[in-house]
């Protein structure tokens, strides 16, 4: 008999995250994220295509749309760069948000016929579009060359930032996951505000549009110092570090808040999924 | 030396109201829970019962169960269908919380609820053997280790790179099994498992939970065969109505669920409202009720004997005259293989005069020599050539084992029970002896 011993009572309450369990079970959530790449892209023509196609196309209309029609500016490089700058983050996020929130529901097998920590199931669906951010940041850089524009040193930075879309992802993930298990409106309602969510968010319109006395209620939206943040380290456009630090302490407090309610919800999940 | 599993007082509730509305959307739950003050002010039970008199109603899956476990011991649950066997599983596995009481479990445990959880249909063999086995709680060295050994078990060597979704069901099965077998952990739960499979792997199977256990661990083990029970476990706790109400040996274990079946209290578990089940249907919810008997027209309660009488009574609505509508029931096993078709179609003496309005189609099986096991029941009703109306799990039968051919042995392997003869060479000769007048037949 090993020295291992594992009490089960009924749960109430908030609970603290198990770091032991996830520890052990640390393989699982490579496997879920393995399995996730893995089927993404099955039995489709253009498979991994598709991770950039959309980010691509988007940018293509809204350069047409906004620079070209409307007349819209960037705040330095070249719009089709800046807009796609902006597009691999928010399409990164807006993505693992949509896979995430519904991961528990589409996974209801796994949840009601085996344990492990329930949160590899969200964090597993977000894990997996890093690949696809991979590659939609390497098209950047072709475009880069192609423009003739220069990295900036500024992309030492760039983890943080993708550690900030990865946090902002994972912590609605979380909330909207477990929520989903009893309400199934969160299926109707994440794409609807996902699609909203890019027009406050600087994507298509620098920050500079918007005056200075109110750039610091951005700051409240988790993304916009994401979205800032990959362009002033990939195209080192100036960025005011009050919204983007603003945004990575909102990031951190979503995903702290996402887990604890996630742990919180997670005992019933089995019994009403 | 501490049991390895300690189970003290366990209660699990499932509220069927409140918590439990699955079909409930937020703008419901937000009135709900706005609304459940105002009730409470104005004292209006009246109200709040009108609404949702099933609001409230609370079910006890377990109830006060308590249990040692001691290491290496091999433990089978049995219980009828409902009595807490799976919940049981459940609470032990972590799946769900219990409402109160605690269990300690004292060593590493995998649980085998259901074959092949986490399988992939798109991903190869080779793909989901990795998956399914850190689902199942491996190390992917120790997958890597006993990967060939797996792929041996299974018999599947060739088709290791083909997406599991191009497989038969067997090899499926065979393969989720191979995984879940090659597990190693101190305690293993398994569920309702060995009911599939042909026997030969079967046999396999059971061979292998047999050197488990003998190799030192632990087994919780539900099954409703009970021959499988009775092989493999030394001790038997019988579940009934989320109680454990007889821990024992195996062999008493049997004895004494099989004899409970007798005697049953009277309850209309037999009817089936049919109104309310999710369906297909073209033309409305047609199919109002199912009722179903055995031996003598008694309401069939619970688990039937192999080879008992199955009578359902349909109660269906036809909108329009007609005389083209036929009902088909359709008896699927634990893997949703159709096991047997019945439809009306196949009556030679169908009346064919036209009706309309309420009707009751009886379909009467003098013998369902269906294995042992769980079943579904698919009902549904043509309307000429329209499938008008079809309800997938309209209701469950349960076949237990019973001494089918008449020689003190339970049958065991394979799907159903057929009646057949055995006779040597010598005694074929007789026979034709006795076929040429000779003698009298003895059939």
């Amino acid at each position: 008999m090993s020295s291992f011993e594992l009490t089960i009572r009924p749960r109430k309450g908030w609970q603290p995250l198990d770091f032991k369990e996830i520890f052990l079970y640390r393989e699982l959530l490579s496997f879920l994220i393995w399995r996730d790449i893995k089927i993404r892209y099955r039995q489709t023509l253009l498979g991994g295509l598709w991770a950039v196609l959309q980010p691509l196309i988007a940018m293509l209309i809204f350069t047409f749309v906004f620079h070209r029609l409307a007349g819209m500016k960037s705040d330095g490089p070249p719009y089709p760069l800046f807009a796609f700058a902006g597009l691999t983050a928010w399409t990164f996020f807006s993505t693992a948000v949509s896979q995430s929130s519904n991961s528990l529901v589409s996974n209801q097998q796994l949840v009601s016929k085996i344990y492990f920590p329930r949160i590899f199931i969200p964090l597993g669906a977000v894990g997996a579009l890093l690949l696809d951010l991979a590659f939609s940041l390497a098209l950047l850089l072709l475009m880069m060359v192609y423009y003739r524009w220069p990295v900036s040193v500024n992309v030492l930075l760039l983890p943080i930032f993708v550690l900030g879309a990865v946090l902002a992802a994972s912590g609605f993930g979380l909330i909207l996951s477990a929520l989903n298990v009893s309400f199934r409106d969160v299926k109707y309602a994440v794409p609807f505000l996902v699609q909203m969510g890019i027009f406050v968010t600087p994507v298509i319109y620098p920050i500079h549009y918007i005056p200075e006395r109110w750039q610091m209620l951005m700051g409240l939206n988790p993304m916009a110092g994401v979205v800032l943040g990959f362009r002033y380290a990939l195209l080192g456009s100036a960025a005011p570090w009050s919204v983007m630090g603003g945004s990575l302490a909102v990031s951190l407090t979503l995903f702290v808040f996402g887990l604890l309610v996630f742990r919180r919800m997670e005992r019933r999940f089995a019994d009403v999924i | 030396m501490p049991p390895i599993i300690e189970i003290r007082n366990l209660s699990k509730e499932y509220r069927l109201g409140r918590s439990l509305q699955r079909n409930e959307n937020f703008r419901e739950f937000l009135k709900r829970k706005l609304s459940a003050p105002v009730h409470a002010l104005n004292g209006s039970k009246v109200a709040a019962g009108s609404n949702n008199n099933q609001q409230d109603r609370r079910f006890w899956a377990l109830q006060d169960v308590s249990f040692d476990v001691a290491q290496g011991e091999m433990v089978g649950l049995i219980g009828r269908n409902g009595a807490g066997k799976s919940t049981l599983l459940k609470v032990i596995s972590r799946i769900t919380d219990p409402s109160s009481g605690s269990v300690v479990v004292r060593g590493r445990m995998a649980s085998l609820l259901e074959v092949g959880t986490g399988f992939h249909p798109e991903l190869t063999g080779r793909e989901n053997i990795f998956l399914n086995g850190a689902i199942l709680g491996m190390r992917k060295a120790e997958i890597i280790s006993k990967f060939d050994e797996i792929v041996a078990f299974a018999e599947i060597e060739q088709f290791l790179d083909t997406p599991v979704k191009h497989y038969s069901s067997g090899m499926y099965v065979r393969l989720a099994f191979a995984v879940a077998a090659h597990l190693n952990p101190e305690i293993l739960v398994v569920d309702e498992v060995l009911a599939v499979g042909d026997a030969a792997f079967q046999k396999k199977c059971l061979g292998k939970m047999n050197a488990v256990s003998r190799g030192g661990r632990t087994v919780l083990f539900v099954s409703h065969n009970m021959a499988a029970v009775e092989n493999l476990c030394q001790r038997g706790i019988v579940l009934e109505r989320g109680r454990a109400v007889f821990d024992g040996s195996s062999k008493d274990a049997v004895h004494h669920y099989l004899t409970s079946f007798s005697g049953m209290p009277d309850s209309d578990g037999h009817i089936i409202d049919l109104t309310a089940a999710s369906r297909i249907s073209v033309v409305g919810p047609l199919l109002k009720r199912m009722e179903l008997f055995t031996e003598d027209d008694r309401p069939l309660l619970e688990g039937m004997k192999i080879g008992a009488r199955l009578k359902v009574k349909i109660h269906f609505d036809l909108p329009n005259p007609t005389n083209s509508f036929n009902i088909g029931l359709g008896f699927n096993d634990f893997f949703g293989q159709r096991m047997f078709t019945a439809h009306s179609q196949f009556e030679p003496d169908r009346t064919t005069t036209e009706r309309v309005g309420p009707q009751v189609f009886v379909c009467d099986i003098p013998s369902l020599t269906l294995m042992p096991g769980d079943y579904t029941v698919r009902v549904w009703l043509d309307i000429g050539n329209t499938e008008a109306d079809l309800i997938n799990d309209a209701a469950r039968i349960t076949v237990i084992e019973s001494d089918y051919y008449q020689t003190g042995k339970v049958p065991w392997n394979g799907t159903f029970v057929l009646k057949h003869r055995w006779y040597l060479e010598q005694a074929a000769d007789e026979r034709k002896l006795k076929a040429s007048g000779v003698s009298a037949d003895n059939a």
